[in-house]
């Protein structure tokens, strides 16, 4: 299909697209949180008298006299509710509200809010908690997985490489910080939220205060990026309509960028151990891939990082486990990419490591292994094409020129390698509804629940709608972000442009059905046999028709569902990622120079927003790399460097120039779409290629990411706090 | 305080107190939501506007500190960088947008332009989590003649 500047994109160049907390509503009031400055215990003394008495403040709600919440339904995943008792449970939690008529006048009034905690002693670090580690009864999917027999895979191999790895604590970090505003007017309630899911939302709401769905409406007509962090409904989502009501009226709450650190998950650092076995000529007899991450004392988040080793290469005897640590920070949650992310990281480093073993060429290895069918699951894959990706991003890369000794491409004063990885990431899909509607002078409007939150959906969803109903896309219009709109999934696991353009595709087409039926005044016609010419229909059989004398004044619209198929397939997205580090021999400074991403993900509908989505990931895998980590502090329990100077995000000038580009590929199991979702694949493989290339340019292998300067000046090969 | 700003071309009188930033007297006095916060604290560059022709971080100053000072936010903003963020897909949602305007409009007139490295360093106090930034530079790249 064709490159297409975002349809929404004036609205961004020119300041009119308006997010959450850029709504205007009559009498706004402004909430600001209290939160919790000790990681665990009860709140000793809580004393609002003060706050209760500064200028504006309208209401200061903690425990004592919140309102009594319901469960918030499964949605709300953190499961305690806010503002319901005296106990801490992680640094962060919220311990009171304040609502005041101007901003500067709520932050004063919240900072006169005085609390006093009995502290409980609390674990925060992941590696003190391993002892305390548990395996789930289920998640998604099974926790544990074993095909074939490894022990005796292993027996056999001429070479093991066993090998612990280790992912750091990171956060979401959209440069939106979630905000809520809520507007309680005779009975009802109305939400600006930025949300991945307008639904999630609402049924959360719903239950919490209960109330029935017709009575509160979530709207996210703009979201300044997701990544994980909005999908899920968190406390400030509970706290701000719990505000409006006691106040009776419109309350705006926007998280600071420190509480975005502590309010709606991170992506939990992991623990894994890879054991691979191979024959001499780097056939795998055997995988083993096991993974702990932290997740909180009151709830779990469950990193499936080994699921990957099930789909990824060819191996008769494969074992994948998954365990959980509690420790006391606030619910970890899906963060771009979640689980094959982290998962990546440990299996490609190792199927590096194992190259090294072998002598074998890193892409060899893998072509060696390449897996025709999902090892784990038997099913063949709906749609694969990796090993084009292999073949296109070596030849881009120009990897045939690559010497296999580690230190060998020294270039002045810089260090130089270049590592590979593969790329893998589960499909995921969810039912979906939409309508579509068109009105006498050949206007048409799509609806759907679904959120833009900066993945291109309104501009895709035109693209579908115009190419199913045969007109030009600039004749579209799109609404999103409304539960007044016909239902969908959230905006996550990258699974929008398959399930809601397929719910289009569909919609557009009863549409046509109902169009050359009226034309033909005769009942279920076939969609095929009518097509938009302007305002006129054309149907076969028929004379041209003007739109005008089949719709009146109000336009005529059709609806429909789409439903993930159970096809015997099994569905994930791949690529190949290419990378060269240039690091300075006494700084020990890394930087990524060049990035190559070839990937297959089925058909591509708009390859300019498609390149920013890819792009995009692989600058996240960048920061995986080299950047990004939270660290806690055992003494104080918590983050320490929640705000955007220390947890470094890559910023402009860490960014080479990036080439990502598509295999060409159609996949008939994705939908009416064909193509499979690519919002979390960019960030997958990037980080163990950048990690592989630095093990080339020094010789020293990091198990750890971050790779920091301070990691590889100690050289120790351990990325951990 | 009552404080005179020229937002945009019009004389704005604002009653503000004194701690007022000159990011919440836009977005929440004025009601100019264009212009985001993202960090309140001068780490991101999504607040940036420009004051007296010069690109600075709103969130870092105060409202009362700009008596007759020239304001321009992106509602106020008309400069082909614009069309070039639309053309080259510079952005993806959108939030950092507006500063990354305003800070790239301003790169432009200073002519940190001469090469992409140039742009890259003159452009990194923006943050862009959707991690535009290879478009960002061609935009840019391409306002200032070199594409
Ligand atoms: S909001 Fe001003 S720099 Fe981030
Ligand atoms: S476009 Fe989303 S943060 Fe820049």
């Amino acid at each position: 299909m064709t490159a297409r500047t975002r349809v929404d994109g004036w609205a961004k160049v020119t300041g009119a697209a308006r997010y959450a907390a850029d709504h205007r509503l009559d009498n706004l009031a402004h909430a600001v949180l209290v939160t919790s400055t000790v990681p665990a215990g009860r709140i000793a003394e809580l004393d609002v008298t003060e706050a209760e008495r500064a200028p504006g403040a309208l209401a200061v709600i903690t425990h004592r006299n919140a309102p009594r919440l319901s469960p918030a339904g499964d949605f709300y995943v953190q499961t305690v509710l806010p503002l319901q008792d005296d106990l801490i449970r992680y640094e962060g939690e919220p311990v009171a509200v304040v609502v005041a008529d101007r901003l500067e006048r709520a932050g004063e009034a919240a900072a006169l809010v005085r609390v006093t905690y009995e502290t409980a002693p609390a674990t925060v670090e992941l590696d003190d908690a391993l002892p305390d580690a548990y395996r789930l009864g289920a998640y998604f999917e099974p926790i544990t997985s074993s095909v074939g027999d490894v022990a005796a895979g292993l027996e056999r191999a001429d070479v093991v490489v066993e090998r612990t790895y280790t992912t750091a604590a990171r956060h979401h970090s959209t440069m939106e910080p979630s905000a809520t505003l809520a507007e309680w007017r005779d009975g009802m309630l109305t939400l600006y939220d930025a949300t991945q899911g307008v639904f999630n939302v609402r049924d959360a709401v719903c239950a919490a205060l209960d109330l029935p769905a017709d009575r509160v409406r979530v709207i996210a007509e703009y979201v300044g990026g997701g990544f994980g962090c909005k999908g899920f409904v968190w406390p400030h989502q509970l706290i701000a309509p719990m505000a409006a009501r006691t106040v009776g009226g419109a309350v705006k709450l926007v998280l600071t960028r420190a509480q975005t650190f502590t309010s709606h998950g991170y992506q939990p650092p992991t623990r894994q151990t890879v054991t691979l076995g191979a024959a001499r000529d780097g056939r795998l007899t055997a995988i083993r891939h096991t993974s702990v991450n932290s997740t909180s004392t009151y709830a779990d988040h469950l990193e499936m990082a080994a699921i990957c080793s099930r789909a990824m290469y060819a191996c008769p005897a494969i074992e994948t486990d998954h365990l959980l640590a509690p420790v006391s920070t606030v619910l970890p949650t899906p963060m771009r990419a979640p689980s094959d992310g982290p998962g990546m990281v440990a299996l490609e480093s190792a199927m590096d490591e194992l190259a090294y073993e072998l002598d074998i060429d890193p892409v060899e290895l893998r072509l060696r292994n390449y897996a025709e069918r999902d090892p784990t699951k038997g099913r063949p894959f709906s749609s694969k094409a990796l090993r084009a990706c292999y073949a296109e991003g070596a030849r881009r890369f120009g990897w045939a020129d690559r010497p296999m000794r580690p230190g060998a491409l020294r270039d002045g004063n810089d260090l130089v390698g270049w590592g590979m990885a593969s790329a893998t990431m589960a499909t995921f899909a969810a039912p979906a509804s939409a309508r579509v509607s068109i009105d006498a002078d050949g206007r048409v409007l799509v609806e759907a629940g679904s959120q833009e939150i900066g993945t291109g959906t309104r501009t895709v969803l035109c693209q579908l709608a115009a190419e199913a109903l045969g007109c030009p896309p600039e004749r579209v219009t799109i609404r999103l972000g409304d539960t007044t709109l016909p239902p969908t999934g959230m905006t996550a696991g990258s699974s929008t442009t398959m399930s809601v353009g397929s719910a289009v595709q569909l919609a557009a087409r009863s549409l046509r059905t109902k169009l050359a039926s009226m034309a033909l005044a005769e009942g279920d016609a076939p969609a095929e046999l009518a097509r938009l010419d302007g305002d006129a229909l054309v149907v076969e059989g028929a004379p041209r028709t003007p739109l005008r004398e089949l719709i009146g004044d109000d336009p005529v619209g059709a609806e429909a569902s789409w439903s993930p198929s159970t096809a015997d397939v099994s569905m994930h997205t791949f690529g190949a990622v290419f990378a060269e580090v240039r690091i300075d021999a006494d700084l020990c400074l890394p930087r990524v120079s060049r990035l190559v991403g070839v990937y297959s993900a089925g058909r591509i509908v708009n390859p300019l927003t498609a390149r920013s989505q890819m792009i995009g990931g692989m600058t996240w895998g960048i920061g995986q790399a080299l950047l990004e980590r939270s660290p806690v502090d055992r003494r104080l329990g918590r983050f320490v460097n929640k705000n955007l100077a220390g947890y470094l995000v890559p910023v402009n000038a860490d960014v080479p120039e990036l080439d990502a580009s598509f295999v060409d590929e159609h996949d008939e199991h994705a939908g009416t779409v064909g193509g499979r979702g690519i919002g979390e694949l960019g960030a997958v493989g990037v980080g163990p290629a950048i990690a592989n290339a630095v093990f080339h340019a020094t010789g020293t292998r990091i198990r750890g990411l971050p790779i920091a300067p301070e990691t590889l000046l100690r050289g120790d090969g351990d990325g951990r706090d | 305080m009552r404080v005179r700003l020229r937002v945009n071309g019009a004389e704005r009188q604002v009653d503000v107190e004194p701690r007022v930033t000159l990011l919440d007297a836009l977005r929440e006095v004025i009601g100019l939501t264009g212009t985001k916060k993202g960090c309140d604290r001068g780490e991101c560059g999504a607040c940036t506007v420009h004051v007296n022709g010069r690109r600075i971080d709103a969130c870092m100053t105060l409202a009362v500190m700009h008596e007759g000072d020239e304001i321009t936010t992106i509602e106020g903003l008309d400069h082909p960088v614009q069309r070039a963020f639309l053309e080259h897909d510079a952005f993806q949602c959108g939030f950092c947008t507006p500063g990354q305007l305003m800070s790239a409009a301003a790169c432009l007139a200073e002519g940190h332009t001469g090469s992409d490295a140039e742009i890259r360093e003159w452009m990194s106090g923006n943050t862009c989590r959707c991690a535009a930034y290879p478009h960002i530079v061609a935009a840019v790249r391409e306002v200032a003649g070199r594409a």
